[in-house]
């Protein structure tokens, strides 16, 4: 059905050529140092994200996908910390920021959005004194004015009488509601990035087609980057222009989204592809990737996912690298060496 | 073994007749019930020998409710239970004692449904024990087998919960069900905490032990992909009804209810150059303590007219076999 046109609140801030480079994360290594030992829950990641396209990192639990994000919002806590590698925003390496520069970027040029809406909103104050907090810290905006903007950011995610909404506690919304209200937070200073954390996962699939329809909106009118994180390939498929495969803190394939679904190159995509149930197709067995993710404390010195390969051979006994197959596509397999 | 009452006619292993679990609200002084939450209202479905039946729905919607009241691990508000002839509602603590060996659960949460601080031996042979079943040596035999059957190791049977994967434990959870060599199992949730690589060797798993085992599945989730990939028919919840129910081949391919057209819409396909009608649903799923007069999906519905609002469409055989609950069936 078709949902009523909404006004966008501001204008956009003047985000450069669509296309240009605005993120790229370079040899990203974050360790955590527990008792156990260290788990490298990041090992070597590297990607690029352009202005105005939306990034989809994939990946099952352990595979290092959320640590990623948190590494890019410099909210890594101990015994978590980031012992290698660049961030580079928009010219800038965050890592090299100190906390108070990074806070004015964090919420305000990069947003992030949670899995859980309904714990990441603070369930003591009314959603919308939430939300005019980060206008006033981001914006300096004030009193009425930040009043407004308020009620033009709910209107603009879709909730229904926001002049009442915003007075309502988190917990009086429903998952959904509180979804919309988590995107106009982020959206309220018009992130040039924005970074979602699994947002529909803990929705059900009704309400996960509103926000998705809702996000594809919002990203036509504001031109925000996405990098958008699940473990859902129906999500990818739906959202992303091009997507990064993660599996055991490594990058194990990047392409644009129609290569990845038409000639997946990994292994492991291909397993995590056919291993999928899809509505409609009429297979008796579902193909199987045998055994579970290595622990990343003693991690594998080959390929991470050798153990689970059908295609192992001797070489995956050495860790393979990135091999690139065109200008947009890699994947760290031995079998694609020339 | 338990014999059953009445043999039944046809290949029905179980049948469930206007089947209502309603929750009461306490409130007030003297925590008087003050209102309802209808969970399960009104539902009826029969499993045969053999098949899958899945049930379908959003949170919410009764379908883990009805799967708790028919092994009557909730007490029924009103309706019937027929297993293999004998009324599960009204069994005396002797016959369904007999009776809980032949229908087993599987749990959704694989961490929180096993006892951390026993083995998984101990564990698996729990139900033989508790139904007195063979000599220790045996149940020890036993437990050998049926984890072997699921995929593990004799070796496995000394350690405890925490050193196993999730996808480990649900296998755990379902020699546990195994042991007692069940008729029926319900399965809630079996593969939702799952990782997608994990959830197929689980569903296959499944599967397999079906087909050697002529087991008979009673499978509860929300994802639909998975439940059409299990099932030889689904039935679709919604705020406590089951509002269509077909093979799940005509389901997929022909839904007549407008709710089960707009479920299948929503969910996202692996493929970005799949085209499809898309509906998206507005709002959210009314709540059952009030469900809407008439037709419970009224408010959501893009095809709704008064009727909706006034009556409640009754649960009819559209075609053969395809039974569903709309005033407008497949007119969209």
């Amino acid at each position: 059905m078709a949902t009523e046109s909404r006004v966008v609140a501001g204008a956009a801030r003047p985000t450069g050529r669509r296309g240009a480079e605005l993120l790229r994360v370079e040899g990203l290594k974050t360790y955590f140092f527990t008792e156990e030992g260290v788990v490298q829950a990041v090992d070597g990641v590297d990607f690029i994200l352009r202005r105005g396209e939306t990034l989809g990192i994939v990946g099952e639990s352990g595979s290092g996908k959320s640590v990623t994000s948190l590494s890019i919002m410099r909210l890594v806590s101990p015994p978590g910390r980031i012992v290698e590698g660049k961030i580079i925003f928009d010219g800038i390496n965050l890592l090299d920021l100190d906390p108070e520069e990074m806070r004015k970027i964090r919420g305000d040029r990069i947003a992030m959005i949670f899995q859980q809406p309904t714990t990441a909103l603070n369930p003591v104050f009314r959603v919308g004194d939430q939300i005019i907090e980060t206008l006033e810290i981001h914006q300096g905006l004030k009193g009425e004015e930040a009043q407004k903007r308020c009620i033009e950011l709910l209107s603009m995610v879709g909730l229904p009488d926001p002049q009442r909404r915003m007075r309502q506690y988190p917990h009086e919304l429903s998952g959904g509601q509180c979804q919309r209200v988590m995107i106009a937070m982020a959206l309220a200073c018009n992130p040039e990035l924005l970074i979602a954390d699994e947002p529909t996962t803990a929705l059900d699939v009704t309400i996960q087609a509103q926000i998705l329809d809702l996000m594809r909106e919002l990203r036509e009118k504001i031109e925000t980057a996405i990098m958008l994180i699940t473990h859902d390939m129906g999500v990818i498929a739906e959202m992303a222009d091009s997507v990064v495969v993660m599996y055991a803190g490594q990058v194990v394939e990047y392409a644009d989204v129609q290569s990845l679904f038409t000639d997946p190159k990994h292994p492991y995509t291909r397993g995590l592809l056919n291993s999928m149930p899809v509505l409609g197709d009429e297979r008796e067995e579902l193909e199987v990737i045998p055994g579970t993710v290595p622990s990343l404390i003693n991690p594998p010195k080959g390929c991470r996912f050798a153990s689970r390969c059908s295609k192992r051979f001797e070489k995956c006994d050495q860790p393979p690298p990135m091999i690139e197959l065109g200008a947009n596509r890699r994947v760290r397999c031995w079998l694609y060496e020339d | 073994m338990t014999t059953p009452v009445v043999q039944p006619a046809d290949d029905t292993l179980l049948e469930v007749r206007n089947l209502k679990k309603y929750f009461p609200i306490k409130g007030g002084f003297l925590r008087r019930t003050i209102a309802e939450v209808r969970a399960v209202d009104d539902v009826s479905f029969t499993v045969k020998r053999g098949e899958t039946l899945g049930l379908v729905g959003e949170s919410g919607c009764g379908k883990t409710t009805t799967g708790r009241t028919v092994l009557r691990l909730e007490r029924a508000t009103a309706g019937e239970v027929i297993f293999e002839g004998q009324d599960v509602m009204r069994a005396s603590g002797r016959t369904m004692k007999a009776l809980r060996r032949d229908m087993q659960i599987i749990f959704q949460d694989p961490y929180a449904s096993l006892d951390p601080r026993i083995t998984i031996g101990e564990s698996v042979a729990e139900g033989l024990v508790i139904h007195g079943i063979g000599t220790p040596a045996e149940r020890r035999e036993r437990v050998r087998e049926v984890l072997a059957k699921v995929g593990l190791s004799a070796s496995h049977m000394t350690r405890f919960p925490h050193e196993f994967s999730g996808g480990q434990r649900q296998r755990i959870g379902i020699a546990r069900a195994l042991i007692m060599e069940p008729k029926l199992i319900v399965c809630d949730e079996p593969v939702s905490a799952l990782d997608v690589s994990i959830q197929s060797q689980v569903l296959n798993l499944l599967r397999s032990l079906q087909r050697e085992f002529g087991l008979t599945y009673l499978f509860i989730a929300h994802n639909l992909a998975v439940v059409e990939h299990i099932s030889d028919r689904v039935g679709v919840m919604y705020l406590g009804k089951v509002v269509e129910l077909t093979t799940s081949a005509e389901l997929f391919r022909e839904p007549l209810h407008p709710y089960t057209k707009a479920l299948i819409s929503a969910i996202p396909h692996p493929n970005p150059m799949a085209k499809r009608e898309r509906i998206v649903l507005q709002g959210d799923v009314p709540s059952p303590i009030n469900p809407p007069s008439g037709c419970r999906f009224h408010p959501r519905c893009w095809i709704a007219k008064s009727i909706c609002k006034e009556q409640e469409p009754a649960f009819e055989e559209k075609r053969k076999g395809h039974w569903v609950a709309c005033h407008f069936a497949g007119q969209f």
